[in-house]
């Protein structure tokens, strides 16, 4: 198995040592793991980010596999599980804290209190809300980067990041949403998951 | 008159819900700053808006 510090070298052949250390040091929690969330959190783990929480309650389902991280071996397997095994085979080095449950009202705070920065990569628009209202309330220390809209295939230069609150940002095209004939494909999602996870590391970084 | 996402809007003595409402808002699916204040769910019809107040709205659709 490769080594601690060859993982650590390859990254400062690229990047000053600080911007590791700033990464090492960071804590950022994803709130679902679906196409956003397993994407940001790979991103995320390929970045350095030291210390993540990974929320989901769901299980891999094959009509997840067109746009989400997951392959056949992870069909039936809890999302979290599956991440912690994708993000071991990028980084091993890594602090990867599993929360298998149903994100409510009652324990989103204490779920994501004492986490600076938390992806917000629900799926339903009434669990986004919730989430948002909740920590911004609830936890004046997090912030929150959200993603609202991506479906469909139109053109990804609609996809931007845009801060309407102190501690939210979003990132999306603010309105195509799931539904009907219009699925989630994988660029969009990956397009609004790489806005979300760069917008985080902005906020480590700066 | 009120700022609401940037636009001066007459809506001063309705409350919040009922201004959501109108203006084609699913209450369960958005995250509403008053004044830079962040309004629960619950105080959604108590809330009355003012002339002055500054209105943050957020609305979120399915997908993630």
């Amino acid at each position: 198995m490769i080594g601690k510090s060859e993982l650590d070298r390859a990254f400062d052949a690229r990047f000053a040592p600080e911007i590791k250390a700033k990464l090492q040091a960071a804590r950022v929690a994803v709130a679902g793991l679906g196409g956003l969330g397993s994407n940001i959190a790979v991103m995320l783990a390929r970045s350095g980010v030291g210390h993540l929480k990974l929320v989901d309650f769901d299980k891999v389902d094959v009509t997840n596999l067109n746009r989400q991280m997951y392959g056949i071996p992870h069909l039936g397997r809890f999302k979290t599980d599956a991440v912690r095994d994708i993000l071991a085979d990028i980084n091993p080095y890594l602090d990867i804290e599993t929360v298998c449950v149903t994100v409510t009202p009652e324990n989103a705070a204490e779920i994501f209190r004492g986490w600076p920065i938390v992806c917000e990569a629900f799926d339903r628009p009434e669990n986004k809300a919730m989430l948002v209202r909740t920590l911004l309330a609830e936890c004046p220390q997090t912030i929150i980067v959200s993603g609202v809209g991506m479906a469909g295939y139109g053109d990804a230069n609609d996809i931007r990041t845009t801060h309407p609150m102190r501690r939210l940002y979003v990132c999306g095209d603010g309105e195509t949403a799931a539904g009907g004939m219009t699925g989630l494909m994988a660029p969009r999602v990956a397009v609004c998951a790489g806005h979300q996870a760069n917008q985080v590391l902005q906020l480590i970084l700066q | 008159m009120l700022t609401i996402n940037g636009e001066k809007i007459d809506a001063a003595g309705k409350s919040l819900a009922a201004y959501l409402q109108e203006a084609g808002f699913d209450t369960k699916r958005v995250a509403v700053e008053l004044n830079l204040e962040i309004v629960p769910l619950k105080d959604f019809e108590k809330t009355i808006l003012k002339d002055g107040d500054s209105l943050e709205i957020v609305r979120f659709v399915q997908g993630g």
